[in-house]
């Protein structure tokens, strides 16, 4: 298979436009005549629908949850990235796209970044249309902070609820086209099969989680803007119900995954402190602006933080990153955390933790002034942990967060099957083999408002679509499917529970695919899933019915493919020799322990093709071009 | 520090919307007192599950207290004794070891019990799309420096867009009314310059839907102010007063 990512040719500066006047457009009174779905309601899903059923689409929206706006974005907190140089610090769309490329540690392609950091002054322009309450200064304009791996002020933000903002914004965008009637919701609905007629995406089969009836639905195009699979680990600071069934499903009805290795572990999280946790909770990364980084000097010192003198602690990420200092990227900073707890100094009872102290800044700003910042973060911290920020450090550890993998698609968003379309976390395309903050909203609403609404059209007019119905034969065997594997779910009768399969799994990834990774662990973990997956099949217990309300089989269909991706993950660590951003091999690394990538034979995204059950997943190489950036050791010293 | 308690659960099964439900008693023991209280539900029902029982029903999806799909009754009280807090984020270290807890779903005439504890708040989503919106379509937008904002106002909006959808107020309220869900929005809407062209529609339609809907009328008890997770103002539902007054006066909507 040849992979085209149809990137438009001519100067970086010119591709978008150039394409966008390529690409043929379809009549206002004809895009009435075109059914989309879009699967998903974040900042990807929502902002597809509403811009999408704006042009004149028929738009039919699917999510989860029991409303569009709980979607899994709302829980984004510290900021939207975009090059407005509000500030008049020296940003640029250049910069924005450097620094985007630079922290993706050179993985991904010149060109879609090039377009994410061009359309990102739109974003901010369209949610304060929408009248999204972004942070302000006193004189009434917009207020910018800065954010991990970039040396300017580019990030606008509400509070510490920008996700929800963005999102509610999205929201009334998508409820004032459900009014109008161009989009009709589906709530409580689960993607459980993409339907194929003709090779081309037309349709879905979704479990409606109420009645647990299996409905059908068509259209002309699918969008699936349904997140990322950070939930493989167990333990993530994503959304309970945050999955990979839809892209899996994608996968193996023959679109490539991208990647899948490349995910990010946030280095500011609570950390974990029973086996009864169900997730991990974030402390937003604006808190690395004030708050300061540290252990112990010494192996073992177990004083509470305010009897260690400041002689005897170490704030290692100015220590060693004397330019970015707290602000280094997520990757760096999370390994730099890991490796001083491994030397024992962690902090806290297990160890397992660093210090984020906020004295400096109080005794700085005042108390006022860093509670204005990060007021509610530090309640959300003293709710959970029942310890004040104010008064005491935080205590912060890694945690899983993030998925740079993800369906492969084209310049348009288009995955490697005809007319489905692939937007937001779900895809693999802007943040290479680490994410920056602050930019995984700017690429949703990016992909949502301002590039899938063009992308269609041209696939539209390009194509010729036969009329299909829901009662032919390629959507009844999909239905008939999904019914076999529910039965066999509820039928297996054993006696372990569907979280005691997913807690394990969890345990397996984060250990040995994880932040640091080594070819040893990585081939016994893919031994590991293999027997625990079997083990699921056998001994899993799944109580209920399946026409009813049942969460357990709502839980046992995710982490069945969590089980089957997991391995996916594994084999693409394993088959990535290098080291880059999330992705750290043990055995590739500098004098330093830094990242040491392999720009010879790695400089690409590894695209991987299902070849069935039990079979090896097929690898495809897209080579990634830089035609504008020099390949440098990413250095935050 | 760390400890364990044992509890009384006295938690509202029912099968279905149309089926009759009823409390049932289980048994929690050993709960850290660090666990979240949905984190104690998971524990009820990993136990339940193994003993060939189904699990209880609960919504929750970011567990973090921002996405509004988590909220029961707890003794009386939506989400729970803690002020300013959802489900999600209440710690059993608020309670005492031997303590019984009653567990019901939020209730009002327009929520709909589903399953045990999970209830239909589409209700609310429909008084949105009556108006909870500006009028805009994505691109040609002006620079978003050229709409100022006093950050006072700035404040404010955000105070009241911080609301999560949850319904709590409306299980809290002897009237079973949206009113601070709905004031929270047309507050947001109606103090930023974005939202003023119409803002004499939407507080118009959303009322208006609000009250087909079947939710009560605000009669001044606070109730949804004292449990509002998020502590949203009645002030807002004072503006939304006067935003409807205005609207009646001045406005060829109605
Ligand atoms: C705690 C936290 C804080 C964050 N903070 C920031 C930040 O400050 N800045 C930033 O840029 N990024 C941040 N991120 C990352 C960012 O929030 C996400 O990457 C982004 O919101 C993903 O948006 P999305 O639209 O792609 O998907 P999501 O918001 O995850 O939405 C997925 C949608 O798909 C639906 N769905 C999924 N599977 C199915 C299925 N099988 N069937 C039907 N529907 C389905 C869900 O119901 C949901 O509606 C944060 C992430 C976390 C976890
Ligand atoms: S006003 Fe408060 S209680 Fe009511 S829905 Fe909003 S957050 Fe929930
Ligand atoms: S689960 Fe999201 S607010 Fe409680």
């Amino acid at each position: 298979m040849h992979l085209d990512a149809k990137i438009p040719g001519g100067p970086l500066a010119d591709k978008w436009d150039k394409h966008k006047f390529e690409l043929k457009l379809i009549n206002p009174a004809n895009k009435r005549k075109f059914e989309v779905i879009v699967v998903g309601t974040g900042l990807a899903g929502g902002a597809a629908a509403a811009s999408l059923a704006e042009l004149g689409y028929n738009v039919k929206s699917f999510c989860i949850q029991d409303t569009p706006r709980r979607a899994h974005s709302i829980a984004a907190q510290g900021g939207i990235n975009a090059s407005k140089n509000y500030q008049n610090d020296g940003d640029s769309v250049w910069r924005l796209f450097y620094d985007t490329i630079k922290g993706g540690d050179f993985r991904a392609r010149e060109g879609n970044v090039y377009r994410l950091a061009q359309v990102s002054g739109n974003i901010i322009d369209q949610c304060v249309a929408q009248g999204v309450p972004f942070a302000r200064e006193y004189g009434g304009l917009l207020a910018n902070r800065s954010f991990g791996g970039a040396q300017v002020s580019r990030t606008f933000y509400a509070r510490g609820q920008t996700g929800q903002q963005l999102l509610l914004g999205a929201y009334s965008a998508l409820s004032r086209q459900i009014a109008a009637g161009k989009v009709q919701m589906f709530s409580r609905r689960e993607m459980m099969d993409l339907v194929l007629v003709n090779g081309q995406a037309r349709g879905l089969v979704v479990r409606n989680l109420v009645t647990g009836e299996i409905e059908r639905h068509g259209a002309d195009a699918v969008v699936l803007c349904t997140g990322g699979y950070a939930n493989a680990f167990f333990l993530s600071t994503n959304a309970m119900a945050c999955n990979v069934t839809a892209n899996y499903r994608a996968y193996q009805k023959g679109a490539l995954f991208a990647n899948p290795c490349f995910t990010q572990i946030h280095p500011t999280c609570i950390p974990v402190h029973g086996t009864y946790q169900s997730k991990l909770t974030l402390m937003s990364e604006s808190l690395r602006n004030d708050g300061r980084v540290w252990v112990p000097q010494t192996v073992g010192d177990k004083r509470s933080p305010d009897q260690i003198p400041e002689s005897d602690r170490d704030y290692f990420l100015e220590r060693k990153y004397p330019s970015f200092g707290n602000l280094v990227p997520r990757d760096v900073a999370s390994r730099n955390a890991k490796e001083q707890c491994d030397l024992g100094k962690g902090a806290g009872e297990t160890g397992l933790a660093v210090y984020l102290d906020f004295r400096d800044a109080i005794s700085r700003d005042g108390k006022d002034m860093i509670g204005q910042k990060y007021g509610n973060l530090f309640q959300m911290y003293e709710k959970i942990t029942a310890d004040n920020p104010y008064e005491k450090p935080m205590m912060i550890y890694p945690a899983v967060h993030y998925t740079m993998g993800g369906l492969w698609v084209d310049y348009n968003l288009m995955s490697t099957i005809p007319g489905l379309f692939v937007l937001g976390e779900a895809n693999f395309s802007d943040h290479g083999a680490n994410r920056l903050g602050a930019s995984a909203l700017m690429q949703g609403l990016a992909d949502g408002y301002f590039v899938i609404p063009y992308t269609i059209g041209g696939y539209f007019a390009g194509t010729q679509l036969p009329k299909i119905t829901t009662s032919q034969s390629e959507f009844t065997s999909a239905a008939r499917t999904v019914s076999d594997r529910t039965q066999r779910l509820l039928s297996i009768n054993g006696k372990r529970t569907v979280d005691d399969f997913h807690r394990e799994l969890g345990g397996i990834l984060w250990e040995y695919c994880g932040m640091a990774r080594n070819d040893e662990g990585l081939t016994k973990a893919r031994t590991l899933i293999q027997s625990l997956r079997s083990e699921f099949w056998e001994n899993v217990k799944v109580p209920g019915v399946d026409m009813d309300l049942n969460q357990s089989l709502e839980r046992a269909g995710r982490v069945a493919d969590f089980l089957e991706f997991g391995e996916l993950m594994v084999i693409d660590a394993l088959a990535r020799r290098e080291s880059c951003g999330g992705h750290f091999n043990e055995g590739f690394q500098t004098e330093e322990n830094e990242a040491l990538r392999d720009d010879d034979n790695f400089c690409h995204v590894a695209a991987w093709e299902y070849a069935g059950e039990g079979k090896d997943p097929q690898f495809h190489k897209e080579p990634l071009v830089f035609e504008n950036v020099k390949l440098t050791q990413r250095s935050y010293k | 520090m760390t400890k364990t308690i044992n509890l009384t659960l006295k938690v509202w099964r029912q099968q279905s919307a149309t089926i009759k439900g009823g409390f049932e008693t289980y048994h929690a023991s050993n709960i850290s007192t660090d666990m979240s209280f949905l984190e104690m539900l998971d524990v009820v029902n990993e136990q339940l599950t193994l003993d060939c029982r189904e699990p209880i029903a609960f919504d929750h999806d970011c567990r973090e207290g921002i996405c509004g799909q988590c909220g029961s009754v707890i003794n009386g009280r939506p989400h729970g004794p803690e002020k300013g807090t959802t489900l999600c984020q209440l710690h059993m270290r608020h309670f005492n070891d031997g303590d019984t807890i009653a567990i019901e779903p939020f209730r009002a005439k327009a929520f709909k019990v589903l399953k045990d504890l999970v209830v239909d708040r589409s209700a609310l989503d429909k008084i949105i799309q009556a108006g909870g919106y500006v009028s805009v379509n994505t691109g040609g937008t002006p620079d978003a420096n050229a709409i100022p904002v006093p950050k006072e106002i700035a404040e404010k909006a955000m105070d009241a867009a911080a609301c999560i959808g949850c319904g709590a107020c409306v299980a809290s309220c002897p009237n079973a009314s949206a009113m601070l869900f709905v004031g929270a929005k047309v507050s947001q809407l109606a103090l930023l310059p974005q939202g003023k062209p119409e803002a004499a529609r939407r507080v118009t339609f959303m009322v208006q839907t609000m009250d087909e809907l079947g939710f009560g009328n605000c009669s001044n008890e606070r109730e949804c102010e004292a449990e509002c997770p998020k502590e949203i103002s009645i002030t807002n539902i004072a503006r939304m007063n006067r935003e409807f007054f205005k609207a009646g006066l001045f406005s060829s909507t109605r």
